[in-house]
């Protein structure tokens, strides 16, 4: 595969690399709450048909955050599981990024609250980030540069997120909570990232204007001209400039703000939908945003095998996609004891009814 | 070192007491304590406060000067202590160490608190700051869970059941039932117990000591010249007091309470009595475990055997031993600065043959204990009346 | 509820993570951390341990009467924990119900929020346990 991109297509910079130094995971984590409510019991409380919408999400239930978790509790949980699997000091997390658009704080980092609980401070540099339900791969490219120039030993991307939805509108089928973790560095890699690529455009299909509880969105506009168009592009984007091709990956991952999104992706892309399915995780858990395809990822790298190619294609509203080749290494196999398989997470949950999920989310005013 | 006596004692109703504000209700007991020593104002020289959490309660610091104040006591020195829900005992033991050591001859010691001008919440994270606020009450702990810890470890320990707890709450409501200065008046059930909401499992309702106004006095004088004051001096014969680690979590063991056994220890040997030779004890009943560890670790029973003991009817009014017959901290009601003086009044009520329906037969000596939080300090005092 | 910026802030590592301390005297384990050790006092050395965070359940209660800030989380189970180092801490275990919770049963430690500072103020995080397999 060639080290530099070609030319690429009108006004794209002719600069840009999509691959680099041999950088990769060291080790990842995810984290789910326990609690779990069905698309059908939020369906009754509006007067919508259940099979209905479950069938066109094509997502049965989601997760729901216990009242003391947040974007930070779980980013912790997820970055423990990621620090245990990867069998390194916290110490030598040079870089923490979490990125998701429901930190705790409008003001007040949730990175140093990670930083904190891990153990890995005071020596490192973090930030947090907030761009779409594309934030934690974003934070995966950060660390890869900064491991790459060897500014940094290993990097922490993190993405985490309690996503909101108004009652009775869609996204209130879907939003759900959950976390993903990697830790990218050079040795010892379970995973190669081979090369990245991103498509970026200001599509503005879904917003929150910092004084609003609950986000707006275009309805049907966050289809073709917002989730498939970058998905597409960026993973075409990435195939044309690292010269592969549907049927070169095993697996692959795309964001999933529903069940049937993914899939229609790769039927564009020539993709066997097959190959989306251990990372296709939203029909079980809902769309936890920033830690979608991130989670996706995870799940997929615990059945993977070695010498296996995964394509990761993220996607955050008004934000773009991030496309990643990732080849998983020997190293996979050894740590596979250490790790916690997001399936634990997936298989252990408890039901919410509405009124529960209510109080959990704290949508009465009055609480 | 001289011997004391206490020659006089006074109480307020306790209870919900809207219409009496802090000062109101130790200026009553006060002048019902000076009464009874036939005292007057001037011939106190000191005074010893207890009161836990005025501060947070009314808001109000720097009590005793107000009591002084509100007493006509000015311009006798005025020394406030705390000790938690011990307060009420450890002022009294700083008043009998004054008097027993000739440092002052006549001293007042009050107890007091005002707990009814705020919020149930406010009250509990008041009580709060009893245990420890940044390992206990930081995680969520309440006062009544952390004695329910102690009573799951010791159900889980020794078999002690709910009903046998219950028990302790059905008996002392029977003698609060024959105290005109308890908060309760009514006899309960069992079934009342066991029916009530839970609070903290495995306490229910009935299993915890009610918030509570109130103020008790007594009045501490060298025993030779006791006879001026009362036909019936109640000697102090012993007072103990010992502390322990603050959070429970920090403890050897929380089923019993090491010093509540130390004080105990030391006391029985100042008094040169046996826990056998004690009739009458007010002993500490914040929760209904903690009557059943107290009666364990004060000697009156094997470790272990409290529940079996209240069970069987051991501790119930002239039985084997009388155990709060003013009703304790459950049925009397438990202004937690007051509680410590409170236990004193009704032993010397006893030990005086004063406690109407519910005297002891033949009471001579008798034994106050009292908590702090969840053990931290124990206050033991033994009386004697001298003939 | 008594928690300020600096009182929240220096018990970071400790409720964070699960740092207390060690006597190199006596070799007693602490948690919370002490400056002096009780059994040495000024003989002891002590010295920061870091804690697993495995342990096991020694006394637990459901609570259903919350003190302030807790409300909306009650009833939740409080129990004291065994650490397996040896001290035992006062903690919520969390997923799970009254009737799952024994004397005995393993538990792990995770990261939650204990309290908030109202809707303003700051949030307090900290050490939670779960029921472990």
């Amino acid at each position: 595969m060639a080290k530099l991109l070609k030319s690429g297509k009108l006004g794209e910079r002719a600069t840009r690399k999509v691959i680099l130094m041999a950088v990769g995971i060291v080790g990842y984590g995810g984290y789910v709450p326990r609690y779990r409510i069905k698309v059908e019991d939020i369906a009754r409380i509006w007067g919508e048909e259940g099979y209905r919408i479950k069938e066109s999400l094509g997502v049965s239930e989601k997760s729901v955050p216990d009242l003391d978790e947040d974007a930070a509790t779980m980013a912790v949980e997820s970055a423990r599981n990621a620090v245990r699997h990867a069998g390194i000091s916290p110490q030598s997390i040079g870089a923490l990024f979490v990125g998701s658009e429901s930190h705790p704080y409008a003001v007040k980092p949730t990175a140093t609250i990670v930083a904190e609980a891990l153990g890995a401070t005071p020596n490192l540099t973090a930030a947090d980030l907030e761009f779409a339900c594309k934030a934690g791969t974003t934070a995966i490219q950060c660390c890869m540069g900064m491991v790459s120039s060897d500014m940094i030993e290993h990097g922490l991307a993190i993405g985490s997120d309690t996503s909101q939805g108004r009652p009775s509108d869609t996204l209130e089928y879907t939003a759900s909570a959950g976390a993903g973790a990697f830790i990218i560095g050079k040795e010892n890699l379970v995973a190669e990232i081979l090369g990245t690529y991103s498509y970026t455009t200001d599509t503005p299909d879904f917003w929150r204007r910092p004084s609003a509880d609950f986000p707006s969105h275009g309805g049907r506009f966050t289809g073709e001209p917002a989730y498939f168009k970058h998905v597409v592009n960026a993973t075409k984007g990435l195939m044309e400039r690292m010269k592969f091709g549907p049927k070169d990956v095993d697996y692959v991952v795309f964001h999933q703000p529903n069940g049937k999104f993914p899939k229609e992706a790769a039927k564009i892309l020539g993709i066997d939908v097959k190959k989306l399915e251990p990372g296709l995780l939203t029909p079980m858990i809902g769309n936890t945003y920033s830690a979608a395809s991130m989670l996706g990822l995870a799940a997929t790298l615990d059945v993977a095998k070695p010498g296996q190619h995964i394509l990761m294609t993220s996607f955050g509203s008004g934000a773009g996609s991030d496309s990643f080749l990732i080849k998983v290494t020997d190293g996979i196999e050894k740590k596979r004891s250490r790790s916690v398989p997001l399936s634990t997470y997936i298989n252990k949950r408890e039901h919410l009814d509405y009124g529960q999920y209510v109080k959990f989310r704290k949508k009465l005013k009055s609480l | 070192m001289r011997r004391v006596a206490v020659v006089g004692v006074g109480l307020t109703k306790f209870g919900e007491n809207w219409d009496h504000s802090f000062r109101d209700l130790i200026t009553e007991a006060g002048i019902r304590a000076l009464a009874d020593a036939n005292m007057s104002g001037a011939d106190i020289d000191a005074l010893y406060g207890g009161t836990m959490a005025a501060g947070r309660l009314i808001g109000q610091e720097h009590i005793t000067a107000l009591i002084a104040d509100y007493m006509g006591l000015n311009p006798i020195p005025a020394t406030r202590v705390e000790a938690a829900c011990a307060s009420g005992s450890v002022a009294l033991r700083t008043g009998y160490m004054a008097v027993a050591s000739g440092i002052h001859d006549h001293v007042v010691v009050g107890g007091v608190e005002k707990m009814t001008d705020v919020s149930t919440g406010e009250v509990a994270s008041a009580l709060g700051g009893a245990g420890d606020q940044e390992w206990e009450l930081f995680m969520g702990a309440t006062f009544p869970s952390l004695y329910a810890l102690m009573a799951k470890r010791h159900m889980h320990e020794y078999g002690t059941t709910e009903e046998q707890m219950a028990q302790v709450a059905v008996k002392n409501h029977y003698n609060a039932a024959r105290n005109k200065y308890a908060q309760y008046q009514k006899e309960i059930t069992l079934e009342t117990v066991m029916k009530s909401k839970v609070v903290s499992s495995p306490l229910k309702v009935f299993d915890c000591s009610p918030i509570t106004d109130g103020a008790a006095v007594a009045i501490l004088a060298p025993l030779e010249q006791a006879r001026k004051y009362t036909d019936t001096p109640i000697e102090i014969v012993a007072s103990a007091q010992a502390s322990d680690k603050l959070a429970l979590h920090s403890r050897e063991s929380i089923t019993r309470l090491d010093a509540t056994m130390i004080a105990a220890k030391k006391a029985y040997a100042q008094a040169n009595v046996e826990p056998k030779d004690i009739k009458v004890a007010e002993v500490h009943d914040c929760f209904t475990i903690a009557e059943i560890m107290a009666i364990e670790d004060l000697g009156f029973c094997r470790k272990g055997e409290g529940g079996k003991m209240t069970a069987d009817g051991a501790t119930a009014l002239n039985s084997k031993i009388s155990i709060n017959t003013s009703g304790g901290l459950k049925g009397c009601g438990h202004p937690v600065g007051a509680t410590g003086v409170k236990q004193i009044a009704e032993i010397v009520w006893q030990l005086r043959g004063q406690a109407e329906k519910r005297q002891v037969t033949g009471a001579e000596i008798g034994l106050t204990h009292n908590v702090g939080g969840s053990g931290a300090t124990c206050v033991v005092h033994i009386l004697k009346r001298t003939n | 509820m008594m928690n300020s910026s600096p009182s929240s802030w220096r018990r970071i590592p400790e409720r964070y993570c699960l740092i207390g301390t060690s006597c190199e005297t006596c070799k007693a384990n602490y948690f919370p951390p002490r400056l002096i050790c009780p059994k040495c006092r000024r003989k002891g050395k002590m010295v920061d341990k870091q804690y697993s965070g495995i342990g096991k359940v020694y006394s637990y209660s459901l609570v259903n009467v919350p003190p302030s800030g807790f409300e909306i989380e009650a009833p939740y189970v409080l129990a004291l924990i065994e650490l397996e180092e040896g001290p035992h801490l006062t903690a919520q275990v969390v997923d799970c119900e009254e009737k799952d919770v024994s004397i005995g049963a393993p538990v792990r430690m995770v990261f939650r929020k204990i309290q908030e500072s109202g809707p303003h103020g700051l949030i307090h995080y900290g050490f939670k346990f779960v029921l472990s397999k």
